[in-house]
């Protein structure tokens, strides 16, 4: 019952909170909101004993990744009021037709049940005793020890772009 | 516990996600729109995990979010550069592909 509950609250306010981003006039606003989701998230992963990840929601979603975003809100100085009128006529129309049909298919793969037939058995499963960051550490380092090394290269890849991307020019 | 009902959660925050991409001309809204589909599927990964009984699904939202950190810096360095340039975060301003 309590779990329930707490999902309620969590799901609604978390889709509460992704509309108002979408439709907020102000930046700031939306980065707010879009953290409130965030943390919304962070609370549906602990109902599903997903420990690790929602720590990790937390930390780098809702820390780090939208602090950098107020960060360029505020060095580009964009944190005022916008005007929401949408040169493209009928635009927004198409874009909530296609919402629409989006979400209509989603819940039609979700309600009839297209992925329990290629549910197989999980290859990493959590053993007896064990705790989920434990489980997670011990797939991320056997099975999943390459790609993990990967990111590696791939989060360095990210330095050089990012600082050859943001430098001045020189001449 | 259903966990329909976290799908049916996840596929709403997706679709708010993409029409927020498809309705805002302010880039930095639009990215974090993209953020919010990004979520969305991390919460189809770990909902699959609960219901299989496995651990795989925590691992993709692990490498999702390296691949989401990366993806934020090199975005927003991208903005700040055309912000630069065209001093306005409009996406309809950079509808030419060249300088």
């Amino acid at each position: 019952m309590t779990q329930q509950i707490v999902f309620a609250v969590a799901a609604l306010s978390a889709l509460v909170a992704g509309v108002s981003m979408v439709l907020a006039r102000n930046a700031v606003h939306a980065a707010l909101f879009l953290v409130g989701t965030q943390i919304a998230l962070a609370v549906l992963f602990l109902l599903q004993g997903a420990f690790f990840i929602a720590a990790l929601q937390v930390i780098i979603y809702a820390g780090a990744i939208m602090v950098l975003f107020i960060f360029v809100i505020m060095l580009l100085g964009v944190d005022r009021e916008e005007v929401l009128s949408e040169p493209l006529p009928m635009q927004r129309v198409i874009a909530v037709g296609l919402g629409i049909i989006l979400v209509g298919e989603a819940l039609y793969l979700g309600m009839t049940k297209a992925f329990q037939k290629v549910a197989a058995a999980p290859v990493d499963a959590a053993l007896p005793g064990e705790g989920n960051v434990e489980a997670v550490a011990r797939a991320l380092f056997t099975r999943w020890a390459f790609p993990f090394e990967l990111t590696s290269v791939l989060l360095t890849v990210a330095i050089v772009a990012v600082m050859l991307l943001a430098k001045k020019r020189l001449d | 516990m259903n966990d329909g009902l976290y799908l049916i959660v996840s596929a709403l925050l997706f679709t708010i996600g993409a029409v927020g991409v498809l309705v805002r001309r302010n880039v930095l809204i639009m990215f974090m729109c993209i953020e919010l589909m990004l979520n969305a599927v991390n919460l189809t990964f770990v909902t699959f995990d609960h219901m299989m009984g496995g651990i795989d699904g925590q691992v993709s939202v692990f490498f999702v979010l390296v691949v989401a950190a990366a993806e934020v810096v090199v975005g927003l360095a991208i903005i700040v550069s055309i912000f630069r340039r065209r001093a306005s975060a409009d996406a309809d301003q950079v509808s030419l592909l060249r300088w």
